[in-house]
């Protein structure tokens, strides 16, 4: 149960950067740390204790392994994480160029 | 098998623009605009013979729970439908107004993408799958949002795009939890399994997924993003994302999960009615205060989007049909006024609604597609706005929400306000312009009119003959709640 509340403690250490800070590189990152919460999630939903790696061989019963499944899923959510950090970076470059600045409270041309 | 074609197409399409387009966008329109075509025939077809049915594809021919399985029925070959009708108009609108804006072969590939993103989200019967397209459409609409390249428009697709992470991550964090009950992705399985295993995670997922896909779907309390994206993209996009993309996220996802797989529990009805009723109110009273044209219709999508909200919450057939009708009627309208928008910040370089005149002689079809765009959307007689509406209020009179019914006509009496100074200010002020600064392409003109006559003829619908063939399908799929388990799974 305690690894479950750290990680969700995790997630929430994320949502807080991503509510509080300033600096755009600084909220970037804050949403990096909530993508790792929850891929670290779906692994701990995977694990069992005193499981092997999921790979069938000769001798080796499924039922001592742990789920492959959700592995495969954080390694494509791994991926996609990656084009948006990739995608929210060469935004802020870009409104670095326009904005000469990385902090949000003067990056406001839109009113509400 | 048609169905991986609807992902296929528009995939392959994107790629080979990409790789023969040089400096020029002459191919990549033709590439796109055959892709789109080829897509609008595929879905009328399909929405014509499915009926009642439903089509299962197993990828790589495994059985369904090992496989990643694509699932049309009525409802999906309808959003298809609204997909391909509203991307082949937007493309044609394109041609001209991204030329005049910067052409570059790379805004097609992307709006394929976007195409490919939604149609993907629409067919699968997966829930990672649709997870995986929900990215790829939300990761060229950040980009196509920023594609004018001004500072305003990398602010906003920033704000959307930091937005819509977090609502995937809480998408994701939905995905494991559900996973880890149910042992399952295959959407049907999770409906079947779900309640038998432990139906408390039921409400926390679908506490979990109503923030996540309202946040796509820009419900009032998640609304942020909305007015600035939506105002910020190209016209034709603006209308892309107004028109389906919230839907097609936002709507039709809720529809699909709350509905076919959880079974449409009181308290998420509770909450749809709640979240539609102050969507309609508060989005209206703000965009009676926007003096900027694109602002403002931004802000009534998101007020809209609150009728089909209220009407999923009232959820008698009869508010599903409400619901689903005006899920077509606002993708018609609202893309065209946001054609007109388009049209207008291209020919006299503003949309400051203080700065435009009268508009009736300089840009004569501009004008009168507006004209029947704001009657459809206020909702006055002839054209389909009036129908969703009038089909919501009595629904919700008939299931005894006479409040509700009482929020959805201030709220339709709110719209023919703010309309009415769109075109008081906009289109038929004091000040007469003459001549149009940049002439109206053939394409944008022939997309504007092709909307108008979609406004008044897709109020045919509501004749009984007809509805049974059209909509009364898509109804019964979302009013047969989890029959989707035997019609995916078989009995």
């Amino acid at each position: 149960m305690t690894v479950y509340l750290l990680c969700f403690i995790l997630l929430l250490v994320g949502l807080y950067g991503v509510i509080t800070k300033r600096d755009l590189i600084k909220i970037i990152l804050s949403i990096g740390i909530m993508g790792y919460a929850a891929n670290l999630m779906l692994i701990l939903f995977a694990y069992r204790s005193g499981a092997i790696y999921p790979i069938l061989e000769k001798g080796v019963s499924p039922k001592i392994m742990v789920d492959p499944l959700p592995q495969a899923l954080v390694l494509t959510s791994i991926v996609i994480e990656l084009g948006i950090t990739a995608m929210l970076v060469a935004l802020a470059v870009r409104l670095f160029e326009k904005y000469k600045t990385f902090d949000i409270t003067k990056i406001r041309r839109l009113s509400g | 098998m048609i169905l991986p074609f609807f992902i296929i197409i528009p995939l392959l399409a994107a790629f080979l623009i990409t790789l023969i387009s040089g400096k020029k966008d002459d191919w990549a329109i033709i590439l796109s605009i055959i892709a789109a075509l080829s897509l609008l025939v595929l879905s009328v077809f399909s929405f014509v013979t499915i009926g009642g049915n439903t089509v299962v594809y197993n990828m790589s021919a495994w059985k369904i729970p090992y496989t990643i399985c694509l699932v049309l029925d009525a409802l999906s070959s309808f959003m298809l439908l609204i997909i391909s009708a509203i991307s082949l108009t937007s493309l044609m609108f394109s041609i001209k107004y991204i030329r005049h804006l910067s052409p570059s072969w790379k805004y097609y590939a992307l709006f394929m993408f976007l195409v490919t993103g939604m149609n993907g989200v629409i067919v699968t019967g997966d829930l990672f799958n649709l997870y995986v397209f929900m990215e790829i459409a939300l990761i060229a609409a950040y980009a196509l949002v920023a594609y004018g390249s001004k500072a305003e428009e990398f602010e906003a697709s920033f704000k959307y795009a930091v937005m819509g992470s977090i609502s995937s991550t809480l998408i994701l964090v939905g995905i494991g939890i559900t996973y880890s009950t149910t042992s399952t992705l295959t959407l049907a399985s999770i409906a079947k399994v779900l309640p038998e295993r432990n139906p408390q995670v039921m409400y926390w997922v679908g506490g979990i997924f109503m923030a996540g896909f309202g946040l796509k779907a820009a419900v009032m309390p998640f609304h942020a993003w909305l007015p600035d994206a939506h105002s910020s993209a190209p016209a034709p996009i603006s209308s892309m994302l107004s028109g389906v993309l919230i839907k097609t996220l936002g709507i039709y996802v809720l529809i699909r999960f709350f509905f076919n797989i959880l079974g449409a529990p009181a308290i998420f009805k509770t909450i749809f009615l709640v979240l539609g009723s102050i969507s309609i109110i508060v989005a209206s009273f703000l965009a009676i205060g926007q003096w900027d044209l694109k602002r403002l219709l931004a802000y009534s999508s998101i007020s809209q989007i609150g009728f089909i909200l209220l009407a999923m919450g009232i959820a008698t057939p009869l508010a599903i049909f409400g619901a689903v009708f005006h899920v077509l009627n606002h993708a018609i309208f609202k893309s065209l006024l946001f054609y007109n928008a388009g049209t207008v910040e291209m020919a006299i370089g503003t949309r400051d609604l203080r700065e435009m005149g009268n508009l009736t002689k300089a840009l004569p079809v501009t004008s009168s597609t507006s004209m029947i765009a704001t009657l459809s959307v206020a909702g006055m007689p002839p054209f389909n706005g009036f129908f969703s509406k009038l089909i919501i209020i009595i629904a919700a009179v008939q299931a005894a929400h006479p409040g509700y019914a009482l929020i959805a006509v201030i709220g339709s009496l709110l719209t023919l306000v703010y309309y009415m100074k769109v075109q008081r200010y906009g289109f038929r002020g004091e000040k007469l312009i003459e001549k149009p600064d940049v002439k109206v392409g053939l394409g944008m003109k022939a997309s504007m009119i092709i909307l108008a006559i979609l406004c008044v003829v897709t109020s045919l619908l509501v004749i009984p003959g007809i509805r049974e063939v059209t909509l009364d399908p898509v109804v019964s799929v979302i009013t047969g709640k989890t029959d989707y388990i035997f019609n995916v799974l078989g009995r």
